[in-house]
């Protein structure tokens, strides 16, 4: 399955989901904004979607302060 | 002869001295700058002549106000802000810090909220002053921005923002503002407002902790309506505390991208 991550190709053997691909990104999810095929996806939305080749991706991980 | 008083225009058909002027306009002014300088002897006034006539103490009206600032950013720029509504969520450094940058450019409405109270330690990067510790966050800023431009109208919100009243309180807001401390907060804030309101750009900021070149702070289109502030990666941590200039300096590239919006430019 070929992915597009923040612009660049990945490519994954295993069948995948966004919360295993946060996971295997070592990203905290409750930090993430999740944009699939150019929409934006809640927690909620993103729980049980599963990733298809072709999808593009942009994962905004947040750091505190403000 | 052409002048331009208080910042409006004025002919005059014969030439005019200084205090003359003075007499006409606003005799009880005590205070007549020309050309950006104090003055305090009589002399001609040329034509193009810039003449600014104080009375010290006095305020000016919503009206007056107005008409100065009008003159300042151009009328077409000026009515664009003026009719303009923005949600800021989050009073604190970013917060307080854009609220008072979009009230001195006089933007029509301003919709804050923050459930939190100001305490001493905000002192160091957020815009309260020591007599207001103890305050909640969007009364305390409610009554500094009405010091600085009366005329723009402040919806004061004490409350903690969630995907249930996120919409409620920012259905109708021109530009959104995402301007919290904590990072799922952040994540939680703009996931659920880009998904109600697709529509609708938001302006979001993440690192700008401790003091780190000022030029590492970018802005950048990070997603469809999404901007993103800072340095993406500078977190708040013990050894690398928030501090004015670079909290400051994320809050006004976020002030900026929310004008840069409002006038139809892109922010990047």
């Amino acid at each position: 399955m070929d992915l597009c991550i923040n612009g660049q190709q990945k490519q994954y053997s295993e069948p995948l989901s966004i919360v295993q691909l946060l996971e295997q990104l070592e990203l905290t999810p409750e930090r993430v904004v999740v944009e699939l095929n150019r929409e934006i996806l809640t927690a909620e939305k993103r729980a049980d979607i599963q990733l298809h080749n072709g999808d593009t991706l942009e994962l905004i991980q947040f750091v505190g302060g403000g | 002869m052409q002048l331009f008083i208080n910042e409006q225009c004025c002919r005059f058909q014969t030439e005019i001295r200084l205090f003359e002027l003075r007499e006409r306009q606003k005799p009880d002014a005590d205070l007549l700058i020309v050309n950006g300088f104090p003055v305090s002897t009589d002399q001609q006034l040329k034509d193009g002549d810039r003449v600014v006539l104080i009375r010290r103490g006095e305020q000016p009206s919503v009206d007056e106000l107005e008409a100065l600032m009008m003159a300042r950013h151009t009328p077409g720029v000026h009515e664009k802000i003026k009719n303009s509504c923005v949600g800021i969520a989050g009073a604190g450094g970013l917060g307080s810090n854009i609220a008072i940058a979009l009230t001195r450019i006089g933007v029509g409405k301003l919709i804050v909220a923050d459930f939190d109270l100001v305490e001493p330690s905000n002192l160091n990067r957020q815009q309260y002053f020591i007599d207001q510790i103890g305050l909640p966050k969007v009364q305390a800023l409610t009554e500094n921005l009405r010091r600085i431009n009366p005329g723009v109208e402040i919806v004061a919100i004490q409350e903690k923002i969630t995907p249930e009243n996120l919409f409620k309180y920012f259905s109708a807001v021109n530009v959104m503002v995402e301007a919290f401390d904590a990072a799922d907060q952040k994540a939680m804030l703009i996931s659920n407002f880009l998904r109600s309101s697709p529509q609708t750009p938001l302006v979001a900021a993440s690192g700008m902790a401790g003091y780190q070149p000022a030029n590492s702070i970018k802005t950048r289109k990070a997603a469809q309506n999404l901007y993103l502030c800072g340095d993406g990666i500078t977190a708040a941590q013990p050894g690398r505390g928030l501090m004015a200039p670079r909290v400051g300096i994320a809050a006004h590239h976020q002030a900026n991208a929310v004008l840069r919006l409002l006038l139809g430019e892109e922010p990047e």
